[in-house]
């Protein structure tokens, strides 16, 4: 038990050298999928906002290509084993994609969860149908493709603990992350 | 072969790795059968001068009453002794109820060796059903021991015994902002853990290649899920699968050249495929729009068992390999069965039900379709047989941490396996080893 410590951290360096964090070799990995930042897009975006911002319906008064806009919600929530979006979502999607198509720089990767029932390599699909239907919801209102990636990691990420349906419902999600 | 990337780092984890892991599983038994096969072990002769190298009986003994399946006499109620089969008194073992005795040698041998003598003896009638020598070195005294509980029970029982067997799952700990996934590989009683690999990002799905030598995983680490196999000696780590969307539960072929894989690709439609390992080559196996995934190997190695919620919820189906095969739905009762595993006999497959509100371990016939849960938490999951059929081992629930969980095929046993600190879920049990 006191080993512990001084072995992890000296084996989670040694993983930090040797597993470089861009899986770039493997066929069939298309580079928007597997590049997890994206410096260029932060610069781009920030030559735009001014004049962009008032083009937004649901907006707010600012926006940029890094960011969601201002108060506008950035978890889409579903129904128990449900990859639907509810209709009381489709504002939310249609202000984020008009974001989006205003700002052609933004890259957003769509995460997707589930609670905890059931089986975990099960709801890793889940996930992942999750964040494709708010992918396609998103370029159906004007998102581009390259714009979007999408991660599902099942039930390992609860946003609340517990096992009750308070918390079932509230990891039941795909959270909208700017900056991908 | 020249696109998967090797990490060397790994293999210096793998020097790193000998000390064992942080919190050693504990093992208790929360059920066993009502009746137990009453046997003694007694403590091994020992001729190499000082205190003996290793307590062969108390392993053997131990491996034993963990089955759920013998009841072992007490040293301090042995009246007697023997090292040799010849100088058992079956009068006074009668007497002290056992019906069966194992009496052996632990003997030094040239070069550092050694060798375990044992013999069994069924008391009823004096009868020797076992006498058996087996040599090991010194380091591996603990796994000769389990083998020697292997044979004993596999005599008495009929069936194989697989004390000599590995587990695979994954320990979590840590709050969420810092969490630690880890690999960890131990044998089938839980002690001697080692961690396989580590990393803050999500572990998951491990799965043991057919001659236990190596073990295909999901990880984040990269940040996006990609499957790696990892081959346990020598710690050597290759990416096989970081295709777009997810890669995730591998399932080694019998044969040990393919792995089935759950992928949802740039069109993100989970599916199922093969993946060739030498050659990277990818063959589709189910094309659906609903969700297929978490397939299992037949033990012939010529269909797959997967979920699917193709009905509009996850249920099991049967697809065969053959050209112009087409997948047999398998579960019928209920409205959840997911994450198949196939009995070693082919008979039996282990699931994850939906039981009256919790979701639990069942095993489905499939010849004539009958459903037994098997387990009693709310939920239970990850079920993996062992190898000899004879038990479940599964991830549950205990005051709201995860822990595993064994379940005999017939419901009977139960054992609970958890952690001292932290999480541990998703077992995998190891094919035999020898």
């Amino acid at each position: 038990m006191r080993l512990m410590p001084i072995l992890m951290i000296a084996a989670g360096s040694l993983l930090l050298v040797g597993c470089p964090k861009k899986p770039t070799t493997v066929p069939e990995s298309p580079p928007q999928t597997v590049a997890p930042q994206d410096a260029g897009a932060a610069g781009a975006g920030n030559q735009g906002q001014v004049g962009e911002a008032r083009n937004l319906p649901d907006a707010g008064a600012g926006g940029s290509a890094t960011s969601a806009p201002a108060g506008l919600a950035t978890v889409i929530y579903f129904d128990f084993d449900r990859s639907e979006i509810r209709p009381e979502y489709a504002s939310v999607i249609r202000a984020h994609a008009k974001h989006m198509a205003a700002f052609g720089a933004a890259r957003v990767r769509l995460e997707g969860h589930t609670d905890e029932r059931g089986s975990r390599e099960y709801n890793i699909a889940l996930g992942e149908r999750r964040s494709q239907a708010v992918r396609r919801a998103l370029m159906l209102e004007g998102a581009a493709d390259g714009q979007l990636t999408t991660v599902s990691y099942g039930e390992e990420r609860a946003t609340v603990e517990g096992s009750d349906e308070a918390a079932y419902e509230k990891n039941r999600r795909v959270e909208i992350v700017y900056g991908h | 072969m020249q696109m998967i990337r090797r990490s060397i780092a790994v293999l210096l984890l793998a020097i790193l790795q000998s000390p064992p892991a942080a919190a050693e599983l504990t093992v208790q038994i929360l059920r066993g059968m009502a009746e137990t096969v009453p046997i003694a072990i007694v403590p091994f002769g020992w001729g190499g001068g000082s205190a003996a190298a290793w307590d062969v009986a108390a392993t053997v003994q131990a491996d034993l009453e963990r089955s759920g399946r013998f009841r072992a006499l007490p040293r301090s109620q042995m009246i007697e002794f023997p090292h040799q089969a010849d100088a058992v008194d079956a009068t006074d073992w009668r007497m002290l109820k056992v019906d069966y005795v194992v009496v052996g040698q632990l003997a030094r041998m040239p070069e550092g060796r050694f060798e375990l003598r044992y013999e069994l003896i069924q008391v009823a009638t004096g009868e020797r059903l076992l006498g058996t020598a087996l040599p090991a070195d010194q380091g591996a005294l603990l796994p000769a021991s389990h083998r020697v509980a292997d044979a004993i029970y596999e005599r008495i029982l009929g069936v194989r015994g697989a004390f000599a067997t590995r587990i695979a799952y994954v320990a979590v700990e840590g709050p969420p902002t810092a969490r630690s996934y880890r690999l960890i590989v131990a044998d089938a009683d839980g002690a001697n853990e080692r961690i396989v690999f580590n990393s803050p990002e999500p572990i998951m799905s491990p799965a043991w290649s057919r001659d236990g030598r190596s073990l295909a995983y999901v990880s984040f680490h990269s940040g996006l899920p990609a499957i790696y196999v990892q081959t346990l000696k020598t710690g050597e780590q290759v990416r096989v699968s970081a295709r777009s969307g997810i890669n995730s539960a591998p399932a080694w072929s019998p044969d040990g050249d393919q792995l089935a894989v759950a992928l949802s690709r740039r069109d993100g439609n989970v599916d199922i495929y093969l993946l060739t390992l030498t050659t990277q080559e990818l063959r589709r196996l189910t094309d659906d729009p609903s969700i297929d995934t978490e397939p299992a190997w037949s033990p012939d190695g010529r269909s797959l068992y997967f979920t699917s919620d193709r009905s509009g919820a996850p249920q099991v189906y049967h697809l065969g390999l053959s050209a112009g095969d087409r997948p047999q739905r398998i579960t019928f009762e209920g409205t959840y069965n997911a994450r198949p595993r196939v009995s070693p006999d082919g008979r039996e497959l282990a699931v994850v039900t939906l039981d009256r509100g919790a979701y639990r371990i069942a095993a489905v016939n499939l010849e004539h379709g009958v459903v037994r849960i098997l387990s009693n938490g709310q939920l239970d999951e990850s079920p993996s047989f062992a190898p000899n059929g004879a038990d479940i081992i599964y991830a549950t629930r205990e005051g709201g941490r995860g822990v595993l969980a064994l379940v005999s095929i017939d419901g009977r046993i139960q054992q609970r396996l958890a952690a001292s600190a932290g999480e541990v879920r998703e077992p995998a049990w190891s094919p035999f080893v020898y």
